[in-house]
């Protein structure tokens, strides 16, 4: 270990590494790139909801002048899917199309101009069948299936766990509260529009440059569909410009200009309108939500059963793993003796659902946080109080076997507490203004990998020569969210070098080691720890040669600001260079590697794969909102929030981080839609994305943010690089509870679904004042036929981690007591 | 990317040689002013003309006197500091910075209906086999309708209808010149009474003086949103005794138009809270908003009279500063 003690780098505001690229428009997007002999794709999508492809005819097509390649179905014989359990997707649709928008066919032309005209030259009979558009119409409909694997009918996922008895810690319960909520499914909005660019190279393999969040996965699921040997495919994950999951999943186009590329020799580029962004989707599912849950009348929670289900759209995607985010990361916030989670996804004729920042996450969240508020003002109690008095703690697990190490939940309440001066304003302000308060805790990144392996899930690697320069190579993918400069951090603080001496490789398979992606906000904890072992291997090359030269033992050997000295002696000084080159001297070519894997996590029982992680962020927000109790038209001047990020490793860059996720949850909380429209069935089987343009697809704009305060607070986690957690989803979860706990605050109805809109608080006003219960939201929760349910006892039970079964194979309700 | 069908251009000097050229190619030929929203429209082959007869080269419709020329941008508008506030504010509130640059009063004017079924690409058109105004045959707003119920969505034109302003159309053959509101039909399809080949050129307003005005804007986003109400009030008065007052509506029908019994109704009284409310409900009553725009049309037609009281209480001197800040969730001129 260094002598030094103090931080140099980690915790100082800085430029970030991409900064001068990106500003100066230097950086070059998947849209940017053009190659000489470059030709350009198009896709023809379904126009029908649900159909069977009969017959396609592309002769026409082919005559059209300037047109290279019709590809169609029967090029892709090879399913695809980012989970191993989904594998239900065709790069271009083989006999069924599934939602409106999906791809049936390409065209491979001279421009875009020609290739759209020839689309439009290819004629495709379908036969309708009947159309699914929600969840309950999916639960009430079996045949037609829109795929035929799955639970059964039109079910994807259904899935039940019991973690000790629930129905007897709510019967023991002073209160049980009992809420269903919806949240509507939204979309990502990233300003780049998904673009890829595939060329043979010059050594006869094969290159993608596109805008993907995991260029590993992609290149997996590429080797598999076009059936080559991964090594003969290279995959580059050029900047995105913004993912939020996405451009998580292998997408069709990325299938299909890499199979045009091989065909026809030449360069293949396609770049999706705005329109086909919506459609590829994957973003958050549409949830409803019931909860119930106990309390007792002192502000604990005695045990809580939550029912979801989720409108998965027309493929599994992520589906598998979201299912289990609506409900796996419920405990980590509050204490709860006994948890029961019932989950369940469905198939509709939508554009398939998938990972949105925060992935199956807020949707339970917002149900949670606002019956909390719900139950503070039940018991009388400030809201902030109920909650500090359950908070979990450092070093716990919770019911489901999650084990939570650091913990400021408690910090990031009291700080926006005080901040916002929650309680001289909660329940005080005048009628039409409020404020409301929720809080989150999220994961730093998933501790399984997508795909069964023992193998790292980041590996990073070193190299330095006799001319001072640092190169780290990692197949981290940066999306706009910082991972380049937390990369370049961390090097240069172990090497006391500043970043800007730092070059950084990443996001491509063929010569960076394999990240497994930008996603489940593992970058930071997985490629951080990983470049840490690397760099330090380094550094101990150079202290160990720079020592004998100083006369000093290697251990006191420091490197700080580009100097390399003896602690005791600082007089005495090697420049950075100069200790390279003695350590290049000593032991050949420098560099070194470094890899992580999360640890194992305690449960065993089957489904503990989806929640664990090396450590959990935390977050608290109070969201102030004035409403206009005659239009309902609702305003929020000023959020505050606070974010135990474990460690600023860049601290302008996590406040960044954090307004980010403010403005998408707040973007959530009052207006985004991913909303269809059916048409009359009698005249139209139609079935459309009501809005799919940035125009009429609502999302705030910069102009539109209120201003926003963020408080970071600092408790480093011992699994964690310098103790730095994630900071890129978890922030945005308190937002939109938040938000609705403080329309309850200024007029006083509950809006228990997001969006929360005026349309929604002037009905509910209107209701109040007709004496009814003042209240927007689902009015029941449909009869799911979930499966019995997996029984685990918590740890303060006696469990092991493991299911219990009885002799019979039905669940166990207790522990077996040793003989 | 989206891209323009194939067209040819044409760039005359003149409104002369302008009208020749429309009268030369008929109904295949569209006017060309800022391009916002006859380009995107055209990219999603709303509108597909052979012809694009640009006027950026017609140095006269850019004149900037006592009479707007048509191709004065919204930007010029909005900062010309002796136009009255009601025209300004619309202007202001049109679409982003950079779009107002652009985009010109005559085609704020002259802007297309729009509809949620009828502003989409030609891909999802197709998905709903198309639609009455464009390609189809039904309505899927109002099935039933025989009309096209598409909205109207200009801000500047309720602004000038309550302003009493008055167009002039020049064709190859003849001028003429017509209040704002005789402009307009309650027709999706065919909402301008302009004739194919005739030119908007201008716009004059009525002398100002003794006269207040404001516009007031209802959409989702204070930052970039298409209206889906617009109230433009204007009234002249005799100490705080209306003389005279015009009150129009926007975006809640395929038309902008003037609320004559309301002008009566005002007139010779004082703007207190019974005489607003009973004006506001009287307006309100007027606004028959569709499902085919953004938001609740339920919401939309219930918070009108609100927004025609915003409008009074504004002539009769009320400080309106924050009620404006929350509604547009900026200053406004």
């Amino acid at each position: 270990m260094s002598a030094k003690e103090r931080l140099e780098v980690v915790g100082q505001v800085r430029r970030r590494v991409d900064g001068r690229g990106k500003t100066t428009g230097q950086t070059r997007f998947a849209d940017d790139l053009a190659l000489p002999r470059m030709v350009h794709c198009k896709l023809l999508r379904s126009p029908h909801p649900h159909a069977v492809i009969e017959e396609i005819h592309t002769e026409k097509a082919k005559q059209h002048p300037g047109v290279h390649l019709v590809l169609t179905g029967k090029d892709f014989p090879i399913p695809f899917g980012i989970m191993p359990v989904s594998q239900d997707e065709y790069a271009l649709a083989n006999v069924r199309v599934r939602y409106v928008g999906d791809p049936v066919a390409a065209v491979i032309a001279k421009d875009e101009q020609t290739a759209l005209e020839a689309i439009e030259l290819i004629e495709v009979k379908y036969r309708p069948l009947p159309t699914i558009s929600d969840p309950v119409e999916a639960l009430e409909t079996a045949e037609p299936r829109i795929h035929d694997y799955g639970e059964r009918g039109n079910i994807h996922r259904n899935q039940a766990h019991e973690f000790g008895d629930v129905e007897e810690a709510l019967a023991k319960s002073d209160h049980v509260f009992e809420d269903t909520f919806f949240f509507q499914g939204n979309t990502h909005l990233p300003m780049e529009q998904q673009a890829s660019l595939a060329a043979v190279e010059g050594d006869g393999k094969l290159l993608l440059s596109t805008s993907t969040q995991n260029p590993h996965y992609l290149h997996r699921q590429l080797a598999c569909v076009l059936q080559m040997p991964a090594s003969q495919i290279r995959v580059i994950a050029c900047n995105n410009g913004g993912g939020f999951g996405g451009k998580c999943d292998p997408a069709n186009h990325e299938m299909v200009v890499s199979k045009a590329a091989l065909l026809l020799g030449r360069p293949v580029k396609i770049c999706l309108t705005r329109e086909e962004v919506f459609y590829q989707h994957r973003g958050r599912h549409p949830v409803l939500m019931k909860f119930r849950t106990g309390v007792t009348k002192e502000g604990k929670l005695t045990g809580m059963h939550l029912q979801t289900l989720l409108d998965g759209g027309g493929y599994g995607s992520h589906g598998a793993a979201s299912t289990f985010y609506t409900g796996v990361l419920t405990p980590v916030t509050y204490e709860l003796p006994r948890f029961k989670f019932e989950a369940c996804r469905v198939f509709t004729n939508k554009p398939p659902c998938g990972p949105k920042r925060g992935h199956g996450t807020p949707q339970p969240r917002f149900g949670q946080e606002v019956q909390l508020d719900k139950i503070a003002e039940k018991l009388g109690m400030d809201p902030a109080e109920l909650r500090l008095g359950m908070v979990t703690k450092d070093n716990s697990l919770t019911a489901n076997w999650l084990r939570i190490g650091s913990n400021g939940l408690a910090e990031c309440i009291r700080e926006v507490v005080r901040r916002s001066n929650f309680k001289e304003k909660h329940r005080k302000l005048p009628h039409g203004r409020g404020v409301g308060l929720a809080c989150s805790a999220y994961m730093c990144g998933a501790g399984v990998s997508i795909y069964w392996n023992k193998m790292p899930h980041s590996g990073v690697q070193l190299l330095l020569d006799r001319s001072g320069q640092v190169t780290v190579l990692c197949g981290a993918t940066e999306i706009g969210q910082g991972s380049d400069d937390v990369l370049a951090a961390i090097v240069a603080e172990v090497l006391g070098i500043a970043t800007s001496e730092v070059r950084v490789l990443t996001g491509d398979t063929g010569l960076t080691p394999v990240d497994l992606g930008s996603y489940s906000s593992r970058v930071t904890v997985m490629m951080g720890n990983a470049a840490l072992q690397a760099a330090t291997r380094v550094r101990d090359q150079i202290t160990v040669a720079a020592a004998e030269q100083l006369n000093t033992l290697p251990e006191r050997v420091v490197l700080s600001q580009g100097r390399v000295f003896a602690a005791e002696d600082p007089g005495k000084t090697l420049s950075f260079v100069e200790a390279v080159a003695l350590a290049e001297s000593k032991f050949g070519t420098l560099g070194a590697v470094g890899s992580y894997a999360p640890p194992k996590a305690p449960g065993k029982y089957k489904g503990a794969g989806a929640g664990p992680s090396p450590a959990y962020s935390f977050s608290a927000c109070v969201v102030e909102a004035e409403v206009d109790p005659k239009t309902g038209w609702i305003t929020v001047p000023k959020i505050w929030i606070a974010h135990d990020v474990g460690r600023a490793i860049n601290p302008v860059h996590v406040r960044g981080q954090v307004i980010g996720s403010v403005y998408m949850g707040l973007g959530e909380a009052l207006m985004e839609e991913q909303a269809f429209r059916r048409l009359p069935p009698k005249l139209s089987s139609a079935l459309v994305h009501k809005i799919p343009s940035m125009l009429e697809y609502k999302s705030l704009t910069s102009l539109d943010m209120p201003e926003v305060d963020v408080a970071l607070v600092e408790y480093p986690d011992p699994n964690c690089p310098f103790g730095a957690k994630e900071a890129g989803q978890g922030p945005l979860l308190p937002v939109m509870p938040a938000v609705a706990n403080a329309v309850y605050d200024a007029v006083g109805v509950r809006i228990d679904e997001v969006p929360i809109t005026p349309e929604k608080i002037l009905k509910a006003l209107e209701l109040k004042s007709q004496g009814k219960p003042a209240r927007v939201g689902p009015e029941n929760f449909p009869a799911v036929p979930y499966p019995a349910p997996r029984f685990v006892l918590p740890p303060w039970e006696g469990g092991d981690g493991g299911e219990l079964k009885s002799a019979d194979g039905t669940p166990a309700r207790k522990a077996k007591v040793a003989a | 990317m989206m891209r323009l069908p194939w067209f040819e251009y044409r760039a005359p000097r003149s409104v002369a040689e302008a009208a020749r050229i429309l009268e030369g190619e008929g109904p295949r030929a569209m006017l060309l002013a800022g391009g916002t929203d006859l380009l995107p429209n055209m990219k999603r082959r709303q509108q597909a003309p052979a012809t694009l007869v640009g006027l950026r080269g017609v140095a006269e419709l850019k004149r900037n006197g006592a009479a707007l020329g048509a191709a004065l941008t919204l930007t010029q508008i909005e900062q010309k500091n002796d136009l009255p506030a009601a025209l300004r504010q619309a202007a202001a509130q049109v679409a982003t910075p950079p779009l107002r640059n652009m985009a010109t009063l005559g085609g704020n004017l002259c802007l297309d209906t729009r509809c949620s079924y009828y502003n989409q690409s030609h891909e999802w058109r197709k998905a709903i086999d198309f639609c009455l105004k464009k390609d189809g045959e039904t309505c899927w707003v109002a099935t039933a309708s025989k009309r096209c119920v598409a909205v109207s969505s200009t801000d500047t034109a309720p602004a000038l209808i309550a302003l009493g302003a008055r167009v002039k159309l020049v064709s190859s053959k003849e001028e003429r010149e017509i209040p704002v509101e005789v402009l307009y039909k309650n027709d999706g399809i065919e909402y301008l009474t302009r004739k194919p080949g005739e030119i908007l050129t201008e716009v004059r307003l009525p002398d100002q003086a003794g006269w207040r005005s404001t516009y007031w804007k209802l959409r989702r986003r204070g930052s970039f949103d298409f209206p889906i109400l617009g109230v433009a009030a204007a009234a002249h008065f005799d100490g705080d005794v209306v003389i005279e007052a015009r009150i129009a509506l926007g975006a809640v029908a395929s038309r902008p138009f003037l609320i004559e019994k309301a002008s009566e109704f005002l007139k010779g009284k004082r703007l207190t809270d019974e005489v607003i409310e009973e004006a506001a409900n009287m307006v309100g009553s007027r606004a028959k908003p569709m499902d085919n725009a953004d938001m609740d049309l339920y919401w939309r037609k219930q918070v009108t009279p609100d927004f025609v009281g915003y409008a009074l209480r504004e002539l009769r001197g009320d400080d309106m500063r924050e009620t404006r800040l929350r509604i547009a969730r900026y200053a406004v001129a």
